[in-house]
């Protein structure tokens, strides 16, 4: 079939596919793969970042849970993998690294998001709010739906719960909680393999209730 | 993923400036991560353009809308001017991903989304998309997702944006700002079919960026609505879906625009289905009889037969919802 | 002594380690120095391996190794009977050869410093196969010799029963998708082995490691204080926990390895496809005769897996001919394992559609049919059952549903574009019971802490082991801490098949007895003590103090009597070892569900749900809810969202992610409600708990697919349904 390269810049976050992408296919008796991925052995579609120097790493500064951090961090880090694997912050969890679950789920500049497909470089300056400074008093204080999650038994297995409280406490501030139908709306975006929707639909409306 | 340079570009002279030397542009990221993630991109430069002047929603002389191509999901869709003129569009963004997506993804990257074909996202599938010429796993694999319009023999992945079908039904317009300059396309001719070249999904030129999404103005009242037909109840991509948008006069359809989703290669517009309902009073036989055209030309390949049928019901479904909120239906 | 923690609905003593982010899963637990492990997965389904080239991999910076079966060192990979490991066949032996056995089977792993470079490196291992065609459908594949099972004439039966029914029910392959993916990290520290995974069995995970590595048991230690759901795949050590240790040990440095969402689907096992024939006969009056099932279901080439898909053919109704074969059929697929309610749940849904459709046929009520054809005993072995109350299971959930208005015909009742039906159905899950152990320890303070090595995904074991021996040490819930989850603690059976409640619960309940007998007699025979002298049957220990029961005033607490001896702690401990039993035990379930379904859309939506349960003695009411609650959800993804679908040209499973695998979101759950019948089951373990985790489960799928039927007239038998099943 016809191909074209377009070997051209296109706009806002897509590309034509073959621009990265090999033209011919490695026909051979066996599959050829490399980690899975077919060889781009004809097609250099731009100087690799190392090869034009270009850094593939950055300096970020951001706040968490209202507490300045500053890092050099490889491109490649989503803010999930940052709070995780270099600030200690193990609360907020990764169920899936693709936005399809929600147990990621964050503040960054109090809008929820999911902490997987946030490339951490991008947060110079951002303020990132963690389940882990929702109650920063020390062992008696909890936030009314952290509260809440407790009291309506929100959560079984509790690996996704971090993520469904950040995720309430967005629905809460966005004012989706006019009905139980609208928080469980709201809420989809947070998948419970346990199966605790009712109760955590309850928790939402308790919370939103006092806060 | 594989290592990439980034650079943040604070204006729009800055941002071509970039995408000249080979930068790819960043928005709300939903989609490029996660394809980064898996491979299927890779991108050696990443140009974020967020902190470009794009993310206002502004009305336009004759009561059309202009929505800023950085204008984030949630915000197009509560955004009062939206909801009154457009509810349509409002209700395709809100059945669309989750609340968080929609904090982070752009109205521009929405309807710049590539296809959700588990063919495509997986590099070691045949995928003429991904690697022009290498096949496609899809025409004879699992494919109850995919489109049974627009395909091609090279091709039959849908588009997986609901908005863009909103947008295709109110006929809207996209603005590009390239190095020649601005210009703008009908979103009817921006995305583009598979046909031999199904890498090429957009009409886009070199180095051009999309500054906004224009819906022109249409006469009032419109009465508009969307709805997706899916497993589940939320966060979930589209079985099929339909835009509709009616403007009756006297009791009689003046206009008409509907178009569909989950079903072709790019937002479907359904100009036969339309032509039936102008100069029509709303009734329940002339739904069903408009609806009957929904489907014409389709090619269902072996897992999606279904939709056929499915989309004429939901078309049908659609244009009574609004019908009825456009004056009743006899 | 007085019942105070046990049965009131308290919430989860780890509550607040859980809305805190605090509680540590597998993946979070910090070790010093630890690196991180990628697995690259084979791309074909079956062949072998002809070249590695691990070149650009290696060559990228923060690669520390790169791992395959060209460089792997031979292990040991010794029998471990004592495990889940299915029992005919052989595990994969992961870099052991060159052989590839399903797609996604672990070709190579990249160990890199940070976890970007090691997914960078994963993805740059070259690997070329000489591939074959791949066998991955259960349809027409050739099927292993059968397990059989028959009383009576079942065939004969059939063929002379005044009403025959012939129907074949298919099952999609579910995966158990939990929310937290699997993870090990591991560490060597000499000859020794410290393993964070997770699992649902502390022991078995280290008697897979012990036996893989050659090593002492003692050598290995396997910790997991939490488990982010399982619902069965954490039974088994996969092969991934092998690959984190044997790279722990090759780069001599701690190893973390998280499988991606997509490499679960073929790194851990799965609820199997089914094919299940089923013929019945019954008189008029809807009294069966008999069944004859003909089961087929998927397994690997290299293992044969097999779960208990005949009791409920064999116990649920009443019937004196029964036939039954189970074949295995092999494909080039990884091992599928048990997913909560194992081969119950595709059994019920398919004799519960069965008995549905006999209803309909014969136009008897469905509850009023199963009610003709109660056991009086258990037919399979003649035993007397222990309790089953599954008619007032239904009485109870008839009044409670509004059954009576459920109108008798099919496609009755219509609002707007939706058809509304009513469906119902049984479920039974044996109880299982196995020697478990608990160390308590009392101490000055007058404070408990209690272990076992057992686990908690989720039903709540830390609370109610937390209720028992809180009321048996006659202490507050405050007082007692339980602690679970480390290897090095006193042996427990795996938690699963609802068994843990009875099991561990058992031997806590021993324990925290003896603990609280000794220091009885300690006091009576003490001459010091205001309860010397008196007859310990008199005394009981509440909030911490022993008093005669008769006088509360006279006693002491725990902490005088401790301090007064020189003691710093007792120390017990307990000891569950269940016996031959007399009787035939199970917990009971019927699910009721009422759905909605777009008469021209093809949409089914749950309107609500009721489960009524007969599983002897509940602990804890709060949590228990929760988890019948979640067994309907799970329930409503097995019926209407969930298949593990595979491209069998080549084996690809094309939906292996959470945005294409469905399972419900808050949106598609509605008002949920379960009652649990009151009373205890003696019979089935000293504390009277006949287990729940399971029962909830079963029937769920059955009760929404004759609610499909009900509301459309329409059956479909086959899971999930979908749209176009019933356009």
């Amino acid at each position: 079939m016809a191909s074209e390269p377009p070997g051209s810049r296109v706009p806002l976050g897509a590309e034509p596919a073959s621009l990265f992408s090999r033209r011919t296919f490695i026909a051979t008796a066996t599959a050829v793969t490399v980690g899975g991925v077919a060889v781009a052995s004809d097609v250099v579609p731009e100087p690799s970042p190392q090869a034009t120097g270009a850094p593939v790493s950055g300096r970020v500064s951001l706040v968490v849970n209202g507490e300045g951090r500053t890092a050099t961090i490889d491109n490649r880090t989503s803010l999930l993998d940052l709070l995780r694997e270099r600030f200690g912050l193990t609360g907020t969890k990764k169920g899936c690294d693709a936005g399809a679950c929600g147990a990621c789920t964050v503040l960054v500049d109090g809008r929820r998001v999911n902490a997987c497909l946030t490339l951490a470089v991008r947060l110079e300056g951002a303020e990132v709010t963690t389940i882990e400074g929702l109650a920063p008093g020390g062992d008696d204080e909890l936030h009314p739906l952290q509260q809440a999650f407790i009291e309506q038994d929100a959560f079984q297995c509790g690996y996704c719960t971090p993520g469904q409280i950040m995720s309430g406490i967005g629905c809460i501030q966005e004012g989706h909680t006019r009905s139980p139908g609208e928080i469980r709306e709201w809420m989809s975006g947070n998948i419970c393999r346990c199966g605790c929707y009712v109760n955590i639909v309850k928790a939402v409306e308790q919370a939103a209730g006092t806060t | 993923m594989h290592p990439f340079s980034y650079t943040k570009v604070s204006d729009l002279a800055g941002a071509l400036a970039a995408g000249r030397r080979g930068g790819r542009y960043l928005a709300g990221g939903t989609m490029l991560v996660d394809l980064m993630r898996e491979s299927v991109e890779r991108p050696s430069v990443l140009v974020d353009i967020s902190a470009l002047p794009l993310g206002e929603i502004t009305a336009t002389a004759g009561g059309g809308l202009r929505i800023g191509a950085l204008v984030r999901m949630a915000e197009a869709a509560a955004h009062p001017s939206v909801r009154a003129a457009f509810p349509v569009i409002s209700q395709a963004l809100e059945s669309s991903a989750s609340a968080q997506l929609r904090n982070m993804a752009t109205i521009g990257g929405n309807i710049m989304q590539r296809t959700r074909c588990p063919y495509f996202r997986d590099v070691t599938a045949a995928c003429n998309k991904r690697e022009p010429g290498a096949g496609c796993a899809a025409l004879g694999g699992f494919n109850r997702a995919h489109a049974i319009l627009g395909a091609s023999e090279h091709c039959a992945a849908t588009h997986p944006s609901d908005v863009a079908v909103a947008f295709a039904a109110l006929e809207a317009n996209v603005h590009l700002l390239g190095p020649d300059g601005e210009r703008s396309v009908a979103l009817a001719d921006f995305l583009l079919p598979p046909g031999g070249t199904p890498q090429r999904e957009q009409a886009a030129r070199p180095g051009e960026l999309i500054t906004a999404v224009e819906i022109p103005a249409h006469p009032r009242p419109l009465r508009s609505g969307y709805l997706k037909v899916r497993d589940r109840q939320s966060y979930e991509f589209a079985l099929t879906s339909a835009a509709v948008a009616l403007h009756l006069r006297d009791g009689v359809i003046h206009q008409a625009k509907v178009a569909a989703g989950g079903v072709g290669t790019v937002p479907w517009k359904l100009p036969a289905v339309e032509r039936l309902l102008i100069g029509e009073r709303p009734s329940q036989a002339l739904w069903a009889e408009a609806a009957e055209r929904a489907a014409d030309g389709a090619r269902p390949l072996e897992h999606n037969r279904f939709k056929i049928e499915l989309l004429k019901r939901t078309v049908e479904r659609q244009l009574r919802v609004v019908g009825d909120l456009a004056g009743g239906t006899a | 002594m007085s019942r105070r923690a046990v049965g009131a609905p308290l919430s989860r003593v780890d509550g607040r380690l859980k809305v805190t982010g605090q509680a540590k899963y597998a993946a979070d637990h910090p070790a010093d120095g630890v690196v991180h492990a990628v697995i690259v997965g084979s791309t074909v389904s079956r062949g072998r391996i002809t070249a590695v080239d691990t070149r650009a991999a290696s060559a990228l910076s923060g690669v520390l190794k790169v791992i395959s079966h060209r460089n792997a060192p031979r292990l040991a990979y010794h029998r471990n009977p004592s495990s889940n490991n299915p029992e005919t066949g052989e595990r994969l032996r992961v870099f052991q050869d060159d052989r590839v056995r399903f797609r996604g089977q672990p070709v190579a792993v990249v160990v890199a410093t940070t976890p970007e470079a090691a997914r960078h490196g994963a993805s740059l291992v070259v690997v070329r196969y000489d591939a074959e065609q791949p066998s991955t459908d259960l349809a027409g594949a050739p099927a292993s010799a059968p397990v059989t099972y028959a009383r009576g004439d079942a065939d004969l039966a059939v063929g002379s029963a005044a009403v025959r029914l012939e129907m074949t029910y298919r099952t999609a392959r579910n995966h158990h998708n939990a929310m937290e993916p699997h993870a090990t990290i591991a560490r060597w520290d000499g000859g020794r082995l410290t393993v964070w995974d997770k699992t649902q069995w502390v022991v078995g995970t280290q008697r897979e490691l012990a036996a893989v590595f050659g090593v002492e048991l003692s050598a290995v230690r396997v910790i997991s204080p939490f488990v982010g759901g399982a619902f069965g795949s954490g039974l088994r050590a996969w092969p991934h926990v092998t690959i984190a240790a044997l790279a722990a040990r090759m780069v001599g440095r701690p190893v973390k390895l998280v499988l991606t969402r997509g490499q679960l689907y073929s790194g851990t096992g799965y609820r199997p496809a089914y094919e299940y024939r089923l013929r019945l006969g019954s008189d008029r009056r809807g009294r069966l005769t008999a069944m004859v099932h003909d089961i087929r279901a998927e397994t690997s080439s290299y293992e044969d897996f097999r779960e208990n898909v005949l009791a409920a053919g064999q116990t649920l109704y009443s019937m004196p001919h029964v036939r039954q074969t189970y074949r295995t059929v092999p494909l080039d697929v990884n091992t599928p394992l048990y997913m909560r309610g194992p081969g119950h749940v595709t059994a019920a849904y398919v004799i519960e559609s069965a008995v549905d459709e006999l209803a309909h046929e014969l136009g008897i009520d469905p509850i009023e049919l199963r009610r003709r054809n109660e056991p009086a005993e258990d037919e399979s072995n003649g035993m007397p059952f222990s309790t089953r109350r599954l008619r007032e299971c239904y009485t109870v959930g008839a009044r409670e549903f509004g059954w009576e208005r459920r109108a008798p015909e099919p496609r009755s009742t219509r609002r707007g574009d939706w058809l509304i039906g009513m469906g119902m159905a049984a479920g039974a899950h044996g109880t299982v019971r196995n020697p478990a152990q608990a160390r308590v320890v009392l101490d000055a303070r007058g404070t408990a802490l209690v272990e076992a090595a057992t686990s908690d995904m989720g039903p709540g074991t830390y609370t109610s082991m937390t209720q028992i021996a809180a009321d048996a040490l006659g202490l507050a819930v405050r007082a007692v801490e339980f602690r679970l989850g480390d290897s090095g603690m006193p042996r427990t059976p795996a938690h699963g098949a609802s068994q843990t409640t009875a099991s561990v619960g058992s031997a806590v309940q021993d324990g925290c007895d003896k603990l609280r007998r000794q220091a009885i007699e300690l006091a009576v025979g003490d001459r010091r003590s205001p309860l010397h002298g008196v007859d310990a049957r008199h005394v009981t220990v509440s909030a911490g103090r022993l008093h005669v029961t008769a006088d509360p005033a006279r006693g002491e607490t725990y902490q005088r009597l401790l301090a007064r001896h020189g003691r710093a702690r007792l120390e017990t401990l307990g000891l569950f070892e269940p016996g031959e039993s007399r009787f035939s035990t199970a917990a009971y379930g019927a699910t009721f569900a009422e759905v909605a379904v777009d008469h021209r859309l093809g949409l089914v939506r749950v309107l609500r749900m009721l489960g009524v349960y007969d599983a002897g003695r509940i602990i804890s009411p709060k949590l228990a809810e929760s988890q019948a609650l979640g067994g309907m959800v799970g329930g409503i993804g097995a019926a209407l969202l969930e298949r593990t679908i595979t491209d069998h040209r080549d084996g690809m499973i094309v939906n292996a992610d959470l945005a294409s695998y469905l399972v419900p979101v808050n949106a598609d759950v509605p008002d949920l409600r379960a009652i649990f019948l009151e009373g205890a089951d003696p019979e089935a373990d000293p504390i009277g708990v006949k287990g729940l985790g399971e029962v909830v489960h079963i029937g769920v799928a059955p009760a929404i697919a004759n609610a499909v039927f009900h509301a459309t007239g329409r059956r479909v038998r086959e899971l999930p349904i979908t749209a176009e099943a019933l356009l």
